[in-house]
């Protein structure tokens, strides 16, 4: 009566089969037909509004910043204000590199910013997950304004204030040039890497590596108890959301043609965050809600009634950390569960 | 599987000028069932602390089976096999029973740190959850959120939690603790049946549970071991109603007979 | 001669500057102490209070002191009605709500002073007690700038001397070493809090005013120094008194001879500092470890 169930024990997966609750879980890495939505309105915008498409390269390369930043702060609860040092790590290597004329082929140039923001990402990882709290915040904080002032400091090489103008980038695979005045391969390219960077995360928050990380932010003190390495799993998130923040910074490079110390600054990490949380953390989609409906309005709004916008954007920020912290994903879920149980009842 | 299981030597743990735990030396075999009781602020969930690497010592050793894990971090001791429940839960409230306790499932079964598969895709471990709580008679509950239920169930997937992580020592301490009398039974049964070859410490104030599971008792007041033997002993002893008797109300030991 | 001269002028210069940013950060040191709220929007009440002592000396024409005297209420009596209707909501709120609060009420204040009063930045008019040189022997220094080091020392003494010898000093330190004990004991936590919240915003709101000079006072305000703040109560440690007063004095020298002699990236150094300070002591140089 009292044998505890072995693994793999025939009977409990029959049983588990029959579970809903077990089903959901196993089902829960399925495509679902609405995830290709995004996808569609990407190719969409570009045969649409082919005026947009430096909007548009904007619009990827922010998604995919939030989305970096989600890996480390939605799923595993790091909470970061520093997260502009690993995209400025990514977008001034792939600056100084086509700058200097040393290497230009922009997917290989990606990947070589990947590499150096996860080295800081592990290096700054390793001595700052030490901390928590308001002094890990202020870490992450003066890491980001230390490479800020060595960008800064090296303005010789870096240009410093001014940045790196015209940066010169190799047609992707050979064939297709990134033109200046139409933005047309800049914008296929950002929606191709961002493409490949979403599976990847897509499929590392629901590997078991992505499950842990869920519950190292709700409940760090049962994680130690039940024997998880929190520690190390905190490292490897925290490097991989750093090689990602470090792609969207080298795309940005590529797709600008152009970086400057603004991508290192406290001003796009407060951005970054601000359009994760108004999308919803924790969810993949939040970055793409949050990107769309927080640029949107910018474009709209901040060139006519700047001042207007500042203060709209405060009002909407002080109303979601008070009602909505789950932003406009978080919204959707909670009406959607409401309507689902009136249903019911009825 | 015989012999000692877990063993303390000259335990120490002060804060400060406060000696919580003093000189503790304490054995637990296989197959124990041991309840550690003794007044308020004598120091039990202290050397719990002390055991599961939550604290650690400022002298003495903890041994688990045969091995020196004094220095050993809380979550590495769990690997070397012991594991306990907490006196208020230490759950993860925003998710299902059944994602609670795969979490723990998944990480003794050493996959939880890869990367490349979906976690749907190992059905051998939501197999064995779901046959944990199907064991614990919480199987009904899977889908629900934890902080849906009621305080009572909550606590028995605190035991769930730990009994998935098949430990060879289990410490438990106060499970019934803050559960309504008339739920309390739940998690009495799910000790009851807990596999035999598991080493049991459970921190009680209740007597009648001391009576109905442990073989035998430990009695713990101001950091030190004060006395120690079988349930009737205890009870029995003089002494030990004289050091509960300054506290009246829950901390004292009510007999289960009059 | 020309050295020592130059030197103490840097000196001197360094410590002005500092003086502003503890009497600025005080106040965010002493909240965050006490309730553990991670308040980014700490310098849009400086910079409250700083327009409302430069608009009533500028524009309406009140004495020094009756501007000072009302840039400290103006301040906190905002703060009040702030704290009682918005910040306490948030009080058992995780940090990153805490955190977009913040950052929501700052970009608030900033659109709101340039709705009001319009985007350049604000002088501070000095009384004529305060302008010119104060000659100190070796060097001649403005009579402004070693007012604003000796009122600051006034201040921090002042403050630490309630928080030594008052009741409600010793309550606040008590709560501030472990507020659930406090609680028990009886001393009304929401009450301090709102009081002590309005102390330091007033104070912040004096800062802001007698720093218009050092560290500017337009609408940016609150986001330009917001990392001085957070660094000097950080590196202090929180609710401590003392750990403000040097982490400031020290960020304000330092800042001041880096901008002079390294203006391109020198505040690295600053940066790196804290970094080493923070992670050999999280809590702080003055601050309380965590139990």
């Amino acid at each position: 009566m009292s044998v505890a169930a072995s693994s793999g024990d025939a009977a409990s997966v029959a049983a588990a089969s029959e579970n809903s609750a077990a089903l959901m879980l196993m089902r829960r890495h399925r495509f679902r037909w609405w995830e290709a939505l995004p996808w569609i309105a990407g190719i969409a915008l570009y045969l649409a509004f082919p005026d947009y498409l430096g909007f548009g390269c904007d619009l990827l390369v922010t998604i995919l910043f939030a989305l970096s930043l989600d890996l480390a702060l939605g799923y595993a609860g790091i909470i970061t204000l520093g997260h502009a040092a690993f995209f400025g790590a990514g977008a001034y290597t792939v600056g100084m590199l086509a700058s200097y004329n040393l290497w230009t082929e922009p997917i290989t140039s990606l990947l070589m910013a990947a590499a150096v923001a996860a080295a800081i990402g592990f290096l700054s990882g390793l001595v700052l997950l030490r901390t928590t709290g308001l002094t890990f915040l202020m870490l992450t904080i003066c890491t980001m304004a230390l490479l800020e002032q060595a960008a800064n400091m090296a303005y010789p090489y870096t240009g410093g204030f001014d940045g790196l103008p015209s940066l010169p980038i190799a047609p992707v695979f050979g064939i297709f040039e990134f033109n200046p005045l139409y933005a047309n391969t800049q914008y296929l390219f950002a929606l191709g890497v961002l493409f490949v960077c979403f599976v990847f995360v897509r499929i590392l928050v629901y590997s078991p590596f992505g499950q842990s990380l869920t519950g190292i932010r709700e409940n760090v003190l049962r994680m130690h108890a039940i024997g998880s390495p929190v520690r190390r799993r905190l490292i490897v998130c925290y490097s991989i959301s750093a090689a990602l923040a470090g792609i969207a910074g080298g795309l940005w490079a590529q797709t600008t043609a152009y970086v400057n110390l603004s991508a290192l600054g406290l001003d796009r990490a407060a951005t970054v965050l601000i359009v994760l949380i108004l999308g919803g953390y924790g969810r993949l989609y939040g970055a793409f809600v949050g990107a769309v409906v927080y640029l949107a309005l910018e474009h709209f709004l901040a060139q006519i009634y700047p001042t207007a916008w500042q203060l709209g954007l405060g009002l909407l920020l002080v109303l979601i950390a008070l009602f909505a912290r789950n932003g406009i994903l978080g919204l959707g879920e909670t009406l959607w569960r409401r309507y689902v149980a009136r249903r019911g009842a009825s | 599987m015989t012999g000692i299981r877990l063993e303390t030597q000259d335990l120490c743990r002060s804060f400060g000028a406060l000696a919580a735990v003093q000189g503790i030396d304490f054995k637990l075999a296989a197959g124990a069932r041991h309840a550690l009781i003794g007044p308020n602020g004598a120091g039990k969930t202290t050397f719990i602390n002390l055991l599961t690497g939550v604290l650690k010592p400022t002298r003495g050793r903890v041994l688990l089976g045969g091995r020196d894990i004094t220095s050993a971090a809380q979550a590495e001791r769990v690997k070397f096999g012991i594991a306990r429940t907490f006196q208020i839960n230490r759950l993860f409230r925003g998710l299902s029973v059944l994602e609670n306790v795969c979490m723990a499932v998944a990480e003794r079964a050493g996959m939880a740190g890869s990367m490349f598969y979906p976690a749907g895709r190992r059905t051998d471990v939501i197999g064995e959850a779901m046959g944990l709580l199907q064991m614990l008679k919480l199987a009904d509950t899977a889908r629900h959120r934890v902080s849906e239920l009621p305080y009572g169930r909550q606590r028995l997937i605190e035991l769930a939690i730990a009994i998935a992580l098949k430990p060879e020592v289990l410490l438990l301490d106060e499970p019934a603790a803050g559960v309504p009398s008339a739920e309390s039974h739940i998690i009495l049964d799910a000790i009851e049946r807990l596999p035999e070859h598991i080493a049991v410490l459970i921190i009680e104030h209740d007597m009648d549970v001391v009576f109905r599971f442990a073989k035998r008792v430990t009695v713990m007041v101001s950091g030190a071991v004060f006395v120690e033997g079988t349930p009737r002993e205890i009870e029995a002893d003089p002494q030990v109603r004289e050091v509960y008797l300054g506290q009246a109300g829950p901390a004292a030991p009510r007999a289960a007979h009059g | 001669m020309n050295f020592a001269a130059d030197f103490a002028g840097i000196l001197l210069g360094g410590l002005a500057a500092g003086t502003v940013l503890f009497i600025v950060s005080v106040g965010l040191s002493v909240t965050m102490g006490l309730m553990g709220f991670v308040n980014l929007a700490h310098g849009a009440f400086a910079m409250f209070g700083g327009y409302l002592i430069v608009l009533a000396m500028n524009r309406a024409h009140f004495g020094f002191a009756t501007a000072i005297a009302l840039g400290f209420v103006g301040t906190a009596a905002l703060s009040v009605l702030l704290e009682r209707t918005l910040y306490r909501r948030l009080y058992r709120a995780g940090e990153l709500d805490q955190v977009l609060f913040t950052i929501g009420l700052i970009f608030i204040f900033i659109a709101a002073i340039v709705i009001v009063v319009g985007p350049e930045s604000q002088t501070l008019q000095l009384p004529p007690a305060l302008s010119g040189q104060l000659n100190l022997g070796l060097v001649s220094y403005r009579t402004y700038s070693i007012f604003l080091i000796v009122v600051g020392f006034l201040i921090a003494l002042g403050i630490w001397l309630t928080f030594e010898r008052t009741r409600i000093g010793g309550q606040i330190r008590a709560t501030v070493d472990n507020r659930r004990m406090a609680e028990s004991l009886g001393i009304d936590v929401d009450r301090l809090f709102t009081i002590t919240f309005a102390f330091g915003s007033g104070m912040a709101g004096i800062g802001g005013g007698l720093g218009a000079e050092f560290l500017g006072l337009d609408p940016q305000y609150p986001l330009k120094y917001l990392v001085y703040f957070l660094i000097v109560v950080s590196v202090g440690g929180l609710g401590s008194v003392i750990g403000v007063y040097y982490a400031s004095l020290l960020l304000g020298v330092l800042d001041f001879v880096l901008t002079l002699y390294l203006p391109k990236g020198g505040t690295i150094f600053i940066y790196a500092i804290t970094i080493l300070i923070l992670l050999a002591r999280p809590q702080g140089l003055f601050g309380r470890k965590e139990s």
